[in-house]
């Protein structure tokens, strides 16, 4: 086992001070299926946590319920020590701690992308129009799109709308971001591009959630792999011992699918 | 043949005027009472839900002039309201804008809602995850897209209103199709240039409407 300590015990009390995010026996339900089956899951301050798994298996239900996009049945889910609210106003000040980046960008298309990067900052924060457009733009540089600041999504290639998502996201100072397989929906040839800020950014100690089969940035990034089949976390190990001698035999199984195909 | 025009008798243009602020003060009522019906159609809250498809239902199955006859005798005669109007004049105007928009609500509601159906729902998504309300989400993102993608349907709403405008004769607002009635009945001879003078005149008022928000649409159509 990892050094990453996994809290079991509904309570939560016992984590450690630096959990950032922690799931306790958390189900989930769709109809007749159940698609969380008790995840534990303690992802520490700063940490990167990748979550590989079989399609289907329950991973971009896991991430959409830690900012509550879904909610859950049973369990708690705590950010920064404080429990998922329900509704309301609490609810919206906690997700505009947690980033998400989706597969398919959703960036608003309606919106340019410098306006993208600024909505939350000006809605939610409350931030001034002149200070927005600053960190926006700056933030846009970082993320190498900073030319492309008065276009449309539209006008953008997928890798470039992938990382104006990632600098709308970081807009926020958001305490984690969740990423949801952010390089499935790109063409090969802009993964890489994607990747990399991706990996500036877990250098850099944000706090990462990754759903992902790029066992390269598993490899080099990621603090923890966490193995997911059928709602269940089968498995958690350091990435270089995941995916060299991997114990479950889901994992097995699964990992010479992806490695010879 | 065309006499009636020119005699000084009938104030044509004046009736028309009439009927275009009919028409536009119906629009911006409608168009807003609308937004806030689809409003409610999608809102997460249960008793708005019901309230808005009750509403919806009910009046966009009652024939306009009964909403705008409904007004004049239930609100006015009955209950006294005059909607600030201080004459009859005025009252009738009045009521016969708030029968239309009470009417045509209904159908930029719905048209909004299809167009709602077009926004993906990442979008909303998106901007839940950024912290947003429900009300931002709606007003912020998913509306605007909405609202560019319906503008079609919204123009075919925007010209059955202008011509629905002319209920309003049945309270005696001294709108295009009420001046036409008592033309008709004074130029008998005249009968079928009357007719072309009116139909042409809307006409007149509905094609450029067309044209302009077809450009429009065009214009600001959401690319994904
Ligand atoms: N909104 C939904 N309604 C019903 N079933 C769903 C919904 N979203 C996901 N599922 C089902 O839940 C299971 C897990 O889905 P998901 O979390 O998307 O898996 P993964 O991201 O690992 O591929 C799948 O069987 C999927 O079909
Ligand atoms: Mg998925």
């Amino acid at each position: 086992m990892s050094g990453v300590s996994v809290t079991k015990d509904a309570e939560g009390a016992a984590e450690a001070a630096d959990d950032l995010v922690v799931l306790s026996n958390v189900n989930k339900h769709f109809g007749a299926l159940h698609v969380l089956q008790d995840v534990n899951l303690s992802i520490a301050r700063g940490e990167v946590v990748v979550v590989i798994g079989p399609s289907g298996s329950g991973k971009s239900t896991l991430c959409r319920t830690i900012n509550r996009l879904e909610t859950i049945d049973s369990g708690t889910i705590t950010i920064d020590g404080k429990e998922l609210p329900s509704e309301g106003r609490e609810l919206a000040r906690l997700r505009a701690d947690v980033g998400m980046v989706f597969q398919s960008f959703n960036l608003f298309a309606h919106k340019t992308v410098l306006q993208n990067v600024m909505l939350g900052q000006m809605k939610v924060r409350k931030t001034d129009q002149a200070t927005a457009a600053k960190k926006a733009q700056a933030l846009l540089d970082r993320v190498g799109v900073g030319t492309q600041a008065d276009k449309y999504p539209a006008q953008l290639s997928g890798g470039q709308q992938q990382r104006v998502a990632i600098a709308r996201a970081l807009a926020m100072d958001p305490k984690v971001i969740l990423f949801d397989e952010p390089t499935s929906a790109l063409d090969p040839e802009m993964i890489n591009e994607v990747l990399e800020v991706m990996q500036q950014l877990a250098a850099e100690g944000m706090t990462m959630v990754v759903v992902t089969h790029e066992m390269g940035f598993a490899r080099s990034a990621a603090n923890r792999v966490v193995f997911m089949a059928d709602g269940k976390i089968v498995e958690e190990a350091q990435p270089e011992q995941f995916f060299s001698n991997p114990r479950s035999d889901r994992a097995k199984d699964f990992l010479s699918k992806i490695l010879h195909h | 043949m065309f006499d009636f025009l020119t005699s000084g008798q009938y104030d044509v243009l004046g009736a028309f005027w009439v009927t275009v602020q009919l028409t536009l003060y119906s629009a911006v009522g409608s168009l807003v009472w609308g937004t806030m019906l689809a409003g409610m159609r999608v809102s997460p809250v249960p008793i708005m839900r019901s309230f808005g498809t009750a509403y919806v239902n009910v009046v966009r199955n009652t024939p306009l002039t009964l909403l705008i006859i409904g007004c004049s005798l239930g609100l006015n005669q009955t209950l006294k309201i005059t909607l600030g109007g201080e004459d009859f004049k005025e009252i009738g105007f009045r009521l016969a804008v708030l029968g239309l928009i009470a009417y045509t609500g209904t159908f930029v509601c719905e048209a909004l809602r299809s167009g709602i159906n077009t926004v993906p729902v990442g979008q909303a998504e998106a901007a839940r995850a950024l912290g947003l309300n429900f009300f931002q989400v709606l007003t912020l993102i998913v509306l605007p897209q909405a609202f560019r993608a319906v503008i079609a349907p919204l123009t075919n709403v925007l010209i059955a209103l202008t011509k629905n405008t002319t209920v309003a004769a049945t309270i005696g607002v001294a709108e295009a199709a009420l001046l036409m009635k008592e033309m008709l009945e004074n130029e008998a001879d005249a009968l079928f240039a009357v007719f072309a003078v009116f139909a042409l005149g809307f006409v007149l008022l509905t094609l450029p409407t067309g044209l302009l928000l077809g450009w429009v649409a065009k214009r600001v159509a959401v690319k994904r």
